[in-house]
């Protein structure tokens, strides 16, 4: 657990665009009717991308008007889960750095130091320009990319200080960055070599499949007499 | 070694199209229509007969956990609820089912509802995997539209999906929790009984599942339960993806076939253990949350449920975690004692307040002020914490930390005289435990 308070200093309104609300109100509808508190979660998020990614208390009360929901619920989830980001966070990027185990024994020690010379010493503290943030986080379930880091939306994997440092360099020059591995490899594939789904036959037209079936059983024993 | 046609993921890497026609082409959805003529009971017996064993971490087997909701649909409707929100340290698998093989993973939904007389499945994803909810939305999105799911489709059984996520909760992956949580409330586990099967999501009969246990159900009742249950072991039957992290030359995710022996899966798949066997140390075989293996009792081991078992470790979600001499075992652990802290759900008080003493007793032992009484406390501590919480979150705080002690307290009494020995500082040990 982790103590978890909104910010001291507080926006006074929010409210949802056109398109969100419209979107909010689909999602709501896809659940059982009187069960649209399980809406909460996708609404929180949807409310957070829309308020510079983090949640505010008008945030929160507008949520819980709009699922007729009592307000400490949906504080309660707004501080439970830690994805919802309670203070203001970096405009061009919020780094998550994944620093656990499988993480941490592939470098990611090092892509913490990277945060703290180039962004903040401080977790969830803004950089001078206000453009940075950072945090460390548990597991990203990218293990076998490690070490990595998230970006809002999307992730970077096979880092090393360098290439974070690049990669941060070049977020703040607004030059184009290449998601997914950092290195030449292909998504979870091994690097190199393919030592799997190499038989080309498989992807030729299509596949079909012959049931193999059980062998029937064995007839009965005769009877002895 | 398994062969290429015996792959059920056969778009893992993400090298072919993961859309409707790429799935199609490659075999999915093909059938599907006939195997819910078969009738329930046809489909759980031939996911019963696969040996197929839920892929989640406990290894349940997944036919017998299907016959167990009622029967007859009652009042209240069924709901089946596809668990990923894949959190486990190591663990990286489902991650690449959603954005590469959404498809395998909705005909398996369709499959699974039909097989429990649900007609509403809710698909939870961790929030963190925003892309992979994307492609797994567009692959609902473009069943629907294929009218392969929804009212009246082609296959003959209503069925709705719903892609919900989290928000950074691992606890939301034990299945109360989840259901919890798509509830609209904090992710704390229920007490069971009762179980899901008879009160789960709203109140109605729910079973909670793994995607790969749900997304391997197409292509059994395609090729037959017998071809699965002709790949690996006895009573450890099919194929699994291994995910290899750690101190390996190339780290990947692999379907292999259970009871691949350790070193025959990290030599072919992972290019060896960095600097060779020699520098192996030892492995986290399945997930942060089974005890660790010294490399020599591992290295020769089928990976499969039983034979970890019975090194009192387990094959959990196959999330291989390599690590070599280069390693800080202590340090290593704690990190771990550090993530069970953050996600304890504080529900529980053992886990509540115990996670966060054994951090900071393992954070004094990495870094050797500690003394060695105090190794036993914490060994004791641990067993305080096991099987005294509502959920497995306590238990599996605590396994590593006796993992590591049951196979490394050399170790750490070396750090501790280590830290004694040193001049640098006062040599008087603080005792900071609890609190």
């Amino acid at each position: 657990m982790s103590v978890r308070r909104l910010h001291p200093v507080q926006p006074d309104s929010f409210a949802f665009n056109a398109e969100n609300l419209a979107w909010a109100k689909a999602k709501i509808a896809q659940y059982p009717a009187g069960k649209q508190a399980s809406a909460v979660i996708p609404l929180l998020w949807r409310a957070q991308e829309q308020n510079d990614n983090w949640v505010t208390k008008p945030v929160i009360e507008y949520v819980a008007h709009m699922l007729d929901m009592a307000y400490i619920r949906v504080l309660e989830v707004a501080t439970f889960y830690t994805m919802f980001q309670l203070q203001p966070v970096g405009k061009i990027a919020h780094i998550q750095v994944c620093g656990t185990t499988p993480c941490m024994l592939r470098g990611a020690e090092d892509l913490k130091k990277v945060c703290q010379n180039k962004i903040n010493h401080e977790p969830h503290h803004l950089s001078e320009d206000g453009n940075f943030s950072w945090e460390e986080v548990e597991c990203l379930g990218a293990c076998v990319n490690a070490p990595m880091v998230q970006i809002f939306k999307d992730t970077y994997e096979d880092l090393t200080p360098a290439t974070l440092e690049k990669l941060i360099d070049d977020l703040a020059t607004g030059r184009k960055v290449k998601v997914g591995p950092q290195i030449d490899r292909h998504n979870a594939a091994p690097e190199g070599v393919q030592t799997a789904l190499t038989d080309p036959s498989l992807y030729e037209g299509q596949r079909t499949f012959v049931r193999v079936e059980p062998p029937p059983p064995p007839p009965p024993a005769e009877e002895k007499k | 070694m398994l062969a290429d046609k015996d792959r059920i993921f056969t778009n893992i890497y993400g090298f072919h199209d993961w859309g409707l026609e790429g799935a199609k082409k490659r075999g999915c959805w093909s059938g599907t229509k006939g195997f819910i003529a078969n009738g329930r009971d046809w489909m759980i017996n031939e996911i019963k007969a696969s040996g197929l064993r839920g892929r989640g971490g406990a290894g349940f087997p997944t036919g017998l956990k299907w016959s167990f909701m009622p029967k007859v649909i009652g009042e209240r409707p069924h709901y089946l609820v596809v668990n990923a929100d894949e959190s486990e340290p190591g663990t990286c698998k489902d991650r690449e089912i959603l954005r590469h093989e959404p498809h395998l993973l909705v005909e398996g939904c369709l499959l699974a509802g039909a097989a429990m007389g649900c007609h509403m499945a809710v698909i939870y994803v961790r929030g963190e995997f925003i892309r992979e909810r994307e492609h797994l939305q567009a692959a609902v999105d473009q069943a629907y539209e294929a009218r392969l799911i929804g009212k009246n489709n082609l296959n003959g059984w209503d069925f709705d999906i719903i892609v919900h996520h989290g928000a950074g909760a691992y606890i939301c992956g034990e299945e109360t929790a989840m259901l919890e949580s798509i509830e609209g409330k904090k992710g704390q586990p229920r007490m069971k009984p009762p179980f899901p099967a008879n009160v789960g999501l709203y109140g109605a009969p729910t079973t909670v599942n793994n995607v790969e246990s749900i997304a391997v159900a197409g292509t059994i009742m395609r090729r037959g339960a017998t071809w699965f249950a002709s790949l690996g072991r006895p009573n450890n039957a099919g194929t699994k993806l291994f995910c290899i992290s750690g101190h390996v030359n190339k780290p990947c995710v692999v379907e292999e076939e259970l009871g691949i022996p350790f070193r025959e899966l990290i030599d072919k798949h992972a290019g060896g253990v960095r600097g060779g066997y020699e520098n192996l140390l030892a492995v986290i075989p399945g997930g942060s949350s089974v005890r660790m293996v010294p490399a020599d009792l591992i290295i020769d081991t089928p990976m499969d449920f039983d034979s970890l078992g019975k090194l009192r470790s387990g094959l959990g979600t196959a999330a291989v975690i390599v690590m070599d001499k280069s390693t800080d075992l202590i340090k290593a652990i704690a990190r771990l004692a550090y993530f069970y802290k953050h996600e304890s759900c504080g529900q529980c008080t053992p886990c509540r307040e115990g996670t966060g003493w054994m951090w900071r007793v393992m954070s004094r032992m990495a870094e050797g002020r500690a003394e060695k009484r105090e190794i036993d406390m914490l060994l004791d501590v641990t067993k305080q914490i096991e099987g005294h919480t509502i959920c497995a979150l306590g238990d599996a705080a605590a396994w590593p930390i006796q993992g590591l002690i049951a196979h490394f307290r050399p170790v750490i009494e070396a750090r501790i005289d280590q830290y004694a020995a040193n001049p640098d500082h006062d040599g008087a040990v603080r005792k900071i435990a609890a609190e």
